[in-house]
């Protein structure tokens, strides 16, 4: 048996495209003419259309959240280990909904796109997005889709942050939230380490002010540095150590020896920084960090969190991870106490794991699936 | 029903607002939902406590009460419960502290440990009590602040605390209520309600 036709997988999977022609305008003022979002679904939607889930992607996420989308692919959906068939977001109860966001370089419309006004690819005169502006597009998503109030809008770090807008921009269309290792607004640090990697973009030759693609060049170094930065932060220093240590790829510390010496966590960086920069774009990055940057759920609320959340109508599952010091535990402890003080219904977990901030996406990690979907299955449809 | 628990629900208002210190697996809490429709959470920080929780749907918050309740307003609840969980506190006269400030009234359950049973184990045998309420050995045992309803009360006086309330628990094996009469030696469980 094929591993997508195993019996917890949603096996082969076709994304699809959405086109939205009625103009968006965003958080910045400027005016999205239209847009294409790509979809990706899994399970059946029931004939009350009161089964829906919403998957909010993180940074460099997308909408192939489950499945394979043919027998080559080295790897499944992104979160495969936590959607399909007896997982914790279980499709034979859901209907799941995964898209890539606008501003994302995965389909649809963002950076890559071409600018009906000029007819060239945006680049890096794509507008300013704010995780309102995607919230706003995912609710003309679900208008599209015929759904009327999602069962559960899930989603971890700036997914995390995008579920939780929608409690207060749509309170009545969402009935629980799922907020994994995410935050009311990022810290200074988080910002500086942002800032850092964009900085790394920007000081790309190739990038020319993010009109790279017009040129036919490419920020590879840039935006492969931004992501062993970022990589880093996602990463726990334990869960480095016990993967990495101080291994050593190449070369040697013998004495009389004088050869270049490499160590393991060197070049898995570089590889990765390398694999990401070629299957994403600068534009997106520097988009996407900023987004993040600009979040802070209770800006118009007097900067009170309780009283944001006074808005929602739903129920919240918060989950952090030991280890992850990027979205630290304290930072999900800061939006379970504003849900208590808007006397809101909220579980909350705090989950021990080796993973850091990576550890929302990492499967086999039993406490975590076993709340997840203890909470999944508690959810009334 | 555990006894304690059928007690605490009569001091229970309806509709009201509770935290549940060391809410265990639920059970309490989701009584309370069903019979006072009460909102309330409970905090736990036994992975298996949480996990019953949220299989009850309980709002269950993993939380740490020795580092104590610094997260919660003043006279945020009406009532804070804490049943069987003050002897394990590193500090149950601070958490007891905490309790009054964040709840308008309190109710603490534990075992007596100045039952006649500890004693005689104690006196006679000179072991540290084991019994079917209290099954662990010295070394093992959660329970690491034990009381006697004396100990307890004098606590309350110090900290000028008033007990509005006290209901003591005991197995009436020859049919005879003396834990009634000698509680501090007959009594197993005390349930108290307090507010300062």
């Amino acid at each position: 048996m094929s591993r997508f036709s195993q019996a917890n997988s949603v096996g082969l999977v076709t994304p699809q495209v959405y086109r939205f022609d009625q103009p968006l305008t965003l958080a910045s003022g400027r005016d999205l003419p239209a847009y294409d979002l790509m979809v990706e679904t899994y399970g059946e939607l029931n004939a009350t259309a009161s089964n829906a889930v919403l998957i909010c992607h993180a940074l460099s996420g997308h909408h192939h959240a489950a499945g394979w989308h043919s027998a080559d692919d080295a790897k499944p959906g992104w979160w495969d280990a936590y959607i399909g068939p007896g997982k914790a977001i279980d499709t034979q109860k859901f209907f799941v909904v995964a898209l890539n966001n606008i501003g994302g370089c995965h389909g649809s419309t963002g950076p890559t796109s071409i600018n009906p006004e000029t007819g060239k690819i945006w680049g890096g005169d794509f507008p300013t997005l704010r995780v309102r502006d995607w919230v706003a597009t995912q609710a003309r998503l679900a208008d599209r889709l015929g759904i009327a109030q999602w069962a559960a809008v899930v989603g971890g770090s700036l997914g995390g942050m995008q579920a939780m807008r929608w409690t207060l921009e749509y309170p009545d269309r969402v009935r629980h939230c799922v907020a994994v290792a995410s935050a009311l607004k990022l810290s200074a640090q988080n910002i500086a380490f942002n800032e850092t990697a964009r900085q790394a973009i920007l000081g790309d030759p190739d990038f020319v002010a993010g009109h790279y693609a017009e040129q036919g060049r490419l920020p590879v170094k840039g935006l492969s540095v931004a992501r062993m930065i970022g990589h880093i932060t996602y990463l726990s220093d334990d869960g480095m150590g016990q993967k990495f240590g101080r291994e050593l790829r190449s070369g040697s510390f013998d004495q009389g020896i004088d050869e270049p010496v490499e160590f393991q966590i060197e070049s898995y960086l570089r590889y990765q920084g390398k694999s990401f920069s070629k299957v994403f774009d600068a534009n997106t990055y520097i988009l996407m960090t900023h987004a993040l940057d600009y979040f802070d759920l209770a800006r118009e609320y007097n900067h009170d969190p309780a009283q944001a959340f006074r808005r929602a109508l739903c129920n919240f599952l918060v989950v952090s991870f030991t280890t992850d010091w990027r979205f630290a535990p304290a930072r999900s402890r800061e939006i379970v106490n504003a849900l208590m003080r808007a006397d809101k219904n909220v579980t909350y977990a705090e989950v021990e794991s080796p993973y850091g901030h990576d550890a929302f996406l990492v499967g086999n990690q039993p406490r975590y699936e076993n709340l997840f979907a203890s909470y999944m299955q508690g959810i009334a449809v | 029903m555990r006894l304690d628990y059928k007690i605490i629900e009569q001091w229970i208002k309806p509709k009201s607002r509770v935290l549940d210190l060391g809410c265990g697996d639920g059970t309490l809490l989701n009584q309370l939902a069903l019979t006072k429709q009460v909102r309330s959470y409970g905090l736990e920080i036994s992975e298996a406590g949480i996990q019953a929780c949220i299989e009850k749907a309980v709002n269950v918050i993993e939380q740490n009460i020795d580092e104590g309740l610094h997260n919660f307003d003043d006279k945020s609840f009406d009532t804070v419960i804490m049943s069987q969980t003050l002897q394990t506190m590193y500090y149950p006269d601070k958490v007891l502290a905490e309790m009054l400030r964040v709840g308008r009234e309190c109710i603490v359950t534990f075992p007596n440990f100045g039952h006649w049973r500890a004693r005689m184990q104690l006196l006679f045998k000179g072991r540290m009590p084991v019994s079917d309420l209290l099954p662990y050995e010295w070394y093992n045992t959660p329970n690491i602040h034990f009381c006697t309803f004396a100990d307890f009360e004098a606590l309350c006086r110090r900290m000028e605390v008033t007990v509005l309330d006290r209901v003591v628990v005991a197995n009436s094996r020859w049919g005879l209520d003396v834990h009634r009469l000698n509680p501090n030696w007959f009594g197993e469980t005390g349930i108290y309600r307090v507010s300062r």
